[in-house]
Parts: C-alpha cells; sequence; structure tokens
C-alpha cells in the first residue's frame, strides 16, 4: 500500500486483524518479517533511520496509560521535544501551543496518572503534536472519550490535516468518523480487502457486516429504509444528506 | 441486589495541594434488577463513583449499602464475601490481566469463589464463548501478546465467570469492532433478563446507553444532572450538550425531520426505531 503527503487515510478492521500491527510498522517499532516499508523514502530497516522515522511518522496510541512518562502534565508533552534536542525556549512554545490545540492548559500542573482516561488520552496526542512530526498515525485515540472529546479531538485531526497538510492515518472503530477520509483500507484477518473512498467503501453494507465491521448509522438507516422500498441513495453519510434525502 | 448511594462524596489527595472533589453529594437508589446506564463528560466522576460500589475505593463521606447493608461498615471478610457478588470490569483492561494465559487469567476470579475444578472449567469456558473468543485458539495465549479488543473481551470474561448479582462495567465497548460491540452488549442484556442480574454501564456511547438501559444517571462534575429514564434524559438535548454530552445520531436526524414531518416522534435512539417512524410518517 501507499500513503501520499497530506493524505488522510481511515483504518478499519476486526479486532486482532492487524491494524496496530500495521502502525507499529510504520513507526519502526517492530520490522517487517517479510518487505520493506518506507517512510519519506527511508527503509524501516535501516538503523540510522530509527529516530528520523519516528520523530516523521508520530504515534498516539490506543491506551494512553503506555505513552505517559512524566509526573505532570506539562512535562509529558515537553518530553518528545527535549528527546529531539529542541532548544528550551521553542519548547515552551510548543507545549503551550499543544496543550491548546486539546484544551488541556487548565491541566498543565497536574499529575498524568491523576487525570481521568479522557484527559490522559489528550495530553497523550499533545505529546505528539509537539514534535511537530510530518505524519500522524492515531490508533483509536477516540476510544475512551466522551461526546465532546471526540468531536474535539477529531476537529483537531481534521485541523491538523487540512491546515498543516500533516498526513494523518487513523485507525478506528467508529465509522462516522472517517466519513470525511480521503481513502479508507479495510483490513480482514491481516490483509487488506477494500480500499477506496468512503462513499465506495460504505455502500457495501452487507461486505463490510460480513467481515465484523458496520457503516456510519445514517448509511444504515438508509440502507434499512431502501430495503423496504424507500427511494433514497445507497450512499446517504451523513445527517445532512440524510435530511435532504428525505425531505426533496 | 440492590445498591443505595447515601450522600457519597469522595476527595482525591485530600490535603494536598492536588485536593481534587471528584463526587459531591451523591444520592441515588439502584433497585434490585435494574439495568442502569451511566453518561459524564470524561473526569465527571464515573469511574470513581463505581469503584465504591465494590470497596475499591473508601467514601471521604456518606455511605453505600448494598442490600441494605453498609459496606464500608462491614468487617474485612464480609466485604471480601461482598466483593464475589459484585463484578466490576475496569475502564482500562490491561489492568485487570496478570496470569500467563488466558485461561487461568478467566479462572482466577472463580477460584477465588472457592469453586470446584470443573465448575471452574465450565464457566471458563462458557464465558470465553460469551464474549464472542474462540476458547481453544485463545486458551493458552498469554493475555499481554492479544489486540487490544481481545484483552478487553477477556477481561469481560474474567468478570463474567464469577456470575455476580451486581455486574458494573466501565466502557465495556471501547476498542471492541462493531460486531464485538453488539455480541457482547447482547449477552449483557441476557444475562440481565434471564439471571435478573443489576447492571450498571458507563459509557460513552449514547447509542449504546439509550439500546440497554431502563434509567440514564447523567454525571457533571462529580454531581448528578439526571436520573430518569432515556425517554425524558435524550429531550434534554441542550443540558447535555452543555455538560459535553450529546444524543444519539438518530435522535438529532428526528429532530430535523420535524421540520417536514411534525408529527414525527422525537424519543427514538435507535435505527431500528427511527426506521419504522419513518416509513410511519411518510407512508401515513
Ligand atoms: N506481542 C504479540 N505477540 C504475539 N501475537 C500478537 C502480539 N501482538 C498482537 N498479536 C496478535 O496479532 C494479531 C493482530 O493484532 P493487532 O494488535 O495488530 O490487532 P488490531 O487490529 O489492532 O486489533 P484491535 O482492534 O483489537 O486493536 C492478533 O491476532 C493478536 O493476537
Ligand atoms: N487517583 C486520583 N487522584 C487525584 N485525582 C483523581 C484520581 N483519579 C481521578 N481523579 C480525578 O477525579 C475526577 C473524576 O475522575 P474519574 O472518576 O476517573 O472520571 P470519569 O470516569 O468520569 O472519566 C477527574 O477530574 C480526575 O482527574
Ligand atoms: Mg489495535
Ligand atoms: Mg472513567
Amino acid at each position: 500500500m501507499h500513503i501520499e503527503k497530506g493524505e488522510f487515510v481511515g483504518i478499519i478492521g476486526h479486532n486482532g486483524s492487524g491494524k496496530s500491527t500495521l502502525s507499529k510498522l510504520l513507526n519502526a517499532i517492530i520490522f517487517p518479517t517479510q518487505g520493506d516499508v518506507m517512510v519519506s523514502g527511508l527503509n524501516t530497516k535501516d538503523h540510522e533511520n530509527l529516530w528520523t522515522i519516528r520523530q516523521t511518522a508520530g504515534m498516539v496510541f490506543q491506551n494512553p496509560d503506555n505513552q505517559l512518562v512524566a509526573t505532570i502534565v506539562e512535562e509529558d508533552v515537553a518530553f518528545g521535544p527535549e528527546n529531539l534536542g529542541v532548544p528550551p525556549q521553542e519548547i515552551r512554545e510548543r507545549v503551550d501551543r499543544a496543550l491548546a490545540v486539546v484544551e488541556m492548559q487548565a491541566y498543565a500542573h497536574q499529575k498524568p496518572h491523576q487525570l481521568s482516561g479522557g484527559q490522559k488520552q489528550r495530553i497523550a496526542i499533545a505529546g505528539i503534536l509537539a514534535m511537530e512530526p510530518e505524519c500522524i498515525i492515531f490508533d483509536e485515540p477516540t476510544a475512551m472519550l466522551d461526546p465532546s472529546g471526540r468531536r474535539e479531538v477529531m476537529e483537531t485531526i481534521r485541523r491538523l490535516n487540512r491546515d498543516k497538510d500533516m498526513t494523518v492515518i487513523h485507525i478506528t472503530h467508529f465509522m462516522e468518523e472517517i466519513v470525511a477520509a480521503d481513502r479508507i483500507i479495510v483490513l480482514d484477518k491481516g490483509k487488506v480487502v477494500m480500499e477506496g473512498e468512503p462513499r465506495m467503501i460504505f455502500r457495501q453494507v452487507k461486505r463490510l457486516k460480513e467481515i465484523g465491521l458496520d457503516v456510519p448509522q445514517m448509511t444504515e438507516l438508509a440502507y434499512e429504509l431502501r430495503s423496504e422500498g424507500l427511494k433514497i441513495d445507497d450512499d446517504v453519510l451523513s445527517i445532512e444528506e440524510m435530511v435532504n434525502a428525505l425531505c426533496q | 441486589m440492590s445498591v443505595e448511594i447515601k450522600n457519597l462524596s469522595h476527595t482525591y489527595s485530600e490535603g494536598s495541594p492536588f485536593e481534587f472533589k471528584a463526587l459531591k453529594d451523591v444520592n441515588i437508589t439502584i433497585e434490585d434488577g435494574s439495568f442502569i446506564g451511566i453518561i459524564g463528560h470524561t473526569g465527571s466522576g464515573k469511574s470513581t463513583l463505581i469503584q465504591h460500589l465494590n470497596g475499591l475505593l473508601t467514601p471521604t463521606s456518606g455511605s453505600v449499602l448494598v442490600d441494605g447493608k453498609d459496606i464500608f461498615d462491614a468487617k474485612k471478610a464480609e466485604l471480601i464475601a461482598l466483593r464475589h457478588h459484585i463484578g466490576l470490569v475496569f475502564q482500562y483492561p490491561e489492568h485487570q490481566l496478570f496470569e500467563e494465559t488466558v485461561q487461568k487469567d478467566v479462572a482466577f476470579g472463580p477460584k477465588n469463589q472457592g469453586l470446584s475444578e470443573e465448575e471452574i472449567d465450565q464457566r471458563v469456558k462458557q464465558s470465553i464463548k460469551m464474549v464472542g473468543l474462540d476458547f481453544d485458539a485463545i486458551k493458552d495465549k498469554s493475555p499481554f501478546e492479544l489486540s487490544g479488543g481481545q484483552m478487553r473481551r477477556v477481561a469481560i470474561a474474567g468478570v463474567l465467570a464469577m456470575e455476580p448479582s451486581v455486574l458494573i462495567l466501565d466502557e465495556p465497548t471501547a476498542g471492541l469492532d462493531p460486531r464485538g460491540r453488539e455480541e457482547i452488549l447482547a449477552q449483557i442484556k441476557s444475562l440481565h433478563s434471564q439471571k435478573k442480574i443489576t447492571v450498571i454501564l458507563v459509557s460513552h456511547s449514547m447509542e449504546d446507553i439509550g439500546k440497554m438501559v431502563e434509567k440514564i444517571l447523567v454525571m457533571n462534575e462529580g454531581e448528578v444532572v439526571f436520573f430518569d429514564t432515556p425517554n425524558r434524559v435524550f429531550t434534554e438535548i441542550s443540558t447535555l450538550e452543555s455538560i459535553g454530552l450529546a444524543v444519539p445520531e438518530v435522535t438529532y436526524l428526528m429532530r430535523r425531520l420535524k421540520e417536514k414531518y411534525p408529527e414525527i416522534r422525537e424519543d427514538i435512539f435507535t435505527v431500528e426505531a427511527a426506521k419504522k417512524e419513518i416509513l410511519k410518517v411518510i407512508r401515513g
């Protein structure tokens, strides 16, 4: 598979389908048993590329607990840039900016372990943002967030992609989160089984359900209404589109 | 089992600069055999609240009565016995897993309950199946070599194997794939209706809450905002949004459709119900 610079790619697949394995391969945390992974033209197998690759492709994991390292929130966010040798004054600015993006400034002096799950998740994202990578791989970053936290993080991700031209690889079990992706890749038992624009992927309701996945709620509702004989397009993705379809 | 929470307050790190009032005078009664959902923004105190129900956290003030008995007045032995009846699935499953193999991990709870080998074996098999995993394929694996979603399923199986009378699940479906989410919720629902156990489900999915529970407890900054039926709670859209929550997608849709179809119902929380209602108003 090939992912372009500035692309927003959604990855879905059942539990154990290989999503996290794939993301760790991209980030040079694990290495291919066979084949190669190239990040910005660098092979992850070459040891001297390791740090460049990890800085180029930042990663936000499924569980934030495993990536919070410091005893104070702002130190945690500063950890990445410190390791990259960023000058202290700039670290300060980056940390403030990153915390502002995830709306956690008020918690800058708290202890990470005292935060609730969703709050930790936002700090983990700030920690990666502070390294200013070109590409971020999000491995289910919203799994633990409340509705507004999820909206906020998704807006953050979209903004980073749109305004900063950051390449985004977004792994999720929430189909609604990737309706606006450039492309969706579907994994099943370690293999790519579908690939294409969201509208084209989600139209295949039956196929997705067969491999344990789902479609956005509005797509499902459209599918159900169609099967009852209502004339509705099979590629409805959002509430807006559904309202239009039902109110013409 | 019924659970009564009286004037419950909890302050973390009391007296230190990090003092934090996570629960403020919470009063609710959860009736025997009921199915309760808890929603609230991250940090609103949901996990803090439920950790009081099996004695993992001790109240700063107030009390928790299980079947009328104050669990923090109970002797240690009684508290331990009580914990066997109250199953808690933690928010982060990997904190709950620690044995070398999946089979041993799921057997841990029932073993502590002093059940016979045979009974333990049977429960382990049954509960691993209930969470949608293949027993033979997974029993000898290390829990730490599983994917996130697989770990979560194993953690849930471990609690189900204890056959608790009160089942508390802290965001159990986070990280599960769509089929897994559906299967596990269906299992919980059938446990609730068949064995009449009390279920408390913490979730950020308004869809799951709307589909599953009889009453919703809405928390905000350590306080109870609502404790009422989904019908009543999900009509409070502006209050819910102001505290970081939402209503199910289809509920938003129904509101939008009202402009064209004034007679359409708004107390719709599932795709299934939305389909019926839309067909009804369109076909007359
Ligand atoms: N450290 C490990 N050792 C051995 N097998 C592993 C290890 N980590 C993962 N696996 C296995 O590899 C497969 C893919 O796992 P992976 O974590 O990539 O899945 P995933 O798609 O991210 O799943 P989820 O949706 O649950 O996060 C699974 O079958 C899992 O059990
Ligand atoms: N061990 C702790 N020490 C101090 N504060 C804590 C601790 N655990 C949680 N908190 C704080 O208590 C509040 C409630 O947390 P929690 O019950 O985990 O929320 P929820 O489960 O609703 O997301 C949060 O503001 C959190 O930061
Ligand atoms: Mg994973
Ligand atoms: Mg919690």
